[in-house]
């Protein structure tokens, strides 16, 4: 069976995007059959994101409105076999997704792909709405700072009483917590919530923390997802990250400040 | 207690603090999130009906839906002026 994915926040600009490359990439290099959705209609950004910008052609509304269909509007990804990417439209109209016609694009993707993972825009309107309605799952992307922690718990209102599964009585979507830019030396001092905060006020399930990283800015510079890249704390936190979520027991890392050498101990550096 | 300490206190207080105040604010919101979209209007027609009779505040009228298996029970909660 298919699994749609949702990756959520409320608050804009806290990591949604490159989570969904990420997640997305990470699947499918684990050899599952995957598909990212960008639902941010006006602001297309996973395109750039993936190094896909230059061969969009058709996109998410075309093949909504039956202007194009899924095979001309995907796009085959360059890094990674079995990824393909269906981006959004750069339409003003925000009511472009209608319903029957996202249900009806999500039915025939569900045919080809296991994982179908659905980046949603900021915010509580149409498009966030639409982006999660269907959701078997939903990844809430949170930063540890307060109105994102709030934004998140509305987002769990919405998922729990507006999303499909809600409304049909059928069993919840399943909730995972993905604390991203997080900075370990910051909550140690106490400048910053905690890991332990924000799960304790969430009462979600950890899928992961994704350190803070100047990896990501790197990444999103040359369109390559940061999971792909071995060196950055960042992928390898999405690495484990995406293991969990396939169902596999991984040690959370990255939440402690690393030990300092002795020199840097004695310079305090 | 010297300048540095009190800012050294206050750099390590403030994650506290923000658990502390977003704890309260998400448990009301949680509440509220329950209620049903017709729940403000009633408690503004109730208001208005009430001051027909006695001059009231805002705050003196309080609507409250409470889930109890499978019934539900309006609590309705009016302060009168003496
Ligand atoms: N772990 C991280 N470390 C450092 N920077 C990060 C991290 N995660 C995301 N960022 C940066 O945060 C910014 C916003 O990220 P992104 O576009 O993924 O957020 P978004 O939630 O999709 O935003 P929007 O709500 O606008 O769609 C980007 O500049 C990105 O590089
Ligand atoms: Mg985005």
């Amino acid at each position: 069976m298919a699994k749609i994915i949702v990756i959520t926040s409320g608050k804009g600009g806290v990591g949604k995007t490159t989570t969904s490359a990420s997640i997305a990439t990470g699947l499918a290099k684990s050899g599952h059959k995957t598909v990212v959705i960008d639902f941010d209609v006006g602001l297309r950004n996973l395109d750039l994101i993936m190094n896909c910008e230059r061969r969009v052609v058709y996109d998410f509304v075309n093949v909504i409105n039956e202007e194009a269909n899924l095979n001309q509007a995907l796009i085959k990804d360059k890094h990674v076999e079995d990824l393909f990417i269906l981006p959004a439209s750069q339409t003003r109209d925000k009511d472009a997704l209608t319903q029957e016609g996202v249900e009806r694009v999500l039915n025939e993707l569900k045919e080809r792909f296991e994982f179908i993972i659905c980046d949603s825009p900021a915010g509580i309107e149409h498009g966030a709405q639409m982006s999660l309605y269907y959701a078997d799952e939903a990844i809430i992307v949170t930063n540890p700072e307060v109105s994102s922690v709030r934004d998140s718990d509305r987002i769990l209102g919405i998922l729990q009483s507006k999303s499909r599964r809600a409304e049909m009585g059928l069993e919840p979507v399943k909730e995972h917590l993905l604390l991203t830019r997080y900075n370990p030396a910051r909550a140690e001092t106490g400048e910053m919530l905690c890991v332990e905060d924000v799960k304790d006020i969430l009462a979600i399930k950890l899928l992961g923390v994704i350190p803070e990283s100047t990896t990501v800015l790197s990444a999103s510079n040359q369109g390559v997802p940061v999971i792909l890249n071995d060196e950055s704390d960042a992928g390898a936190a999405y690495r484990d990250a995406v293991d969990r979520l396939l169902g596999n027991e991984r040690e959370h890392r990255f939440l402690e400040v690393e030990k300092k050498g002795f020199f840097k101990r004695m310079f305090r550096g | 207690m010297s300048l540095l300490d009190y800012f050294k206190t206050k750099k390590t207080n403030t994650a506290s603090i923000a658990k502390e105040r977003l704890q309260i604010i998400v448990a009301h919101e949680r509440t509220k999130r329950d209620q049903p979209d017709y729940l403000p209007q009633l408690q503004q027609e109730i208001l208005d009906v009430i001051r027909k009779y006695v001059p009231i505040d805002q705050d003196q009228v309080q609507v409250q839906l409470d889930k109890n298996g499978n019934c539900s029970v309006l609590e309705l909660n009016v302060t009168l002026p003496d």
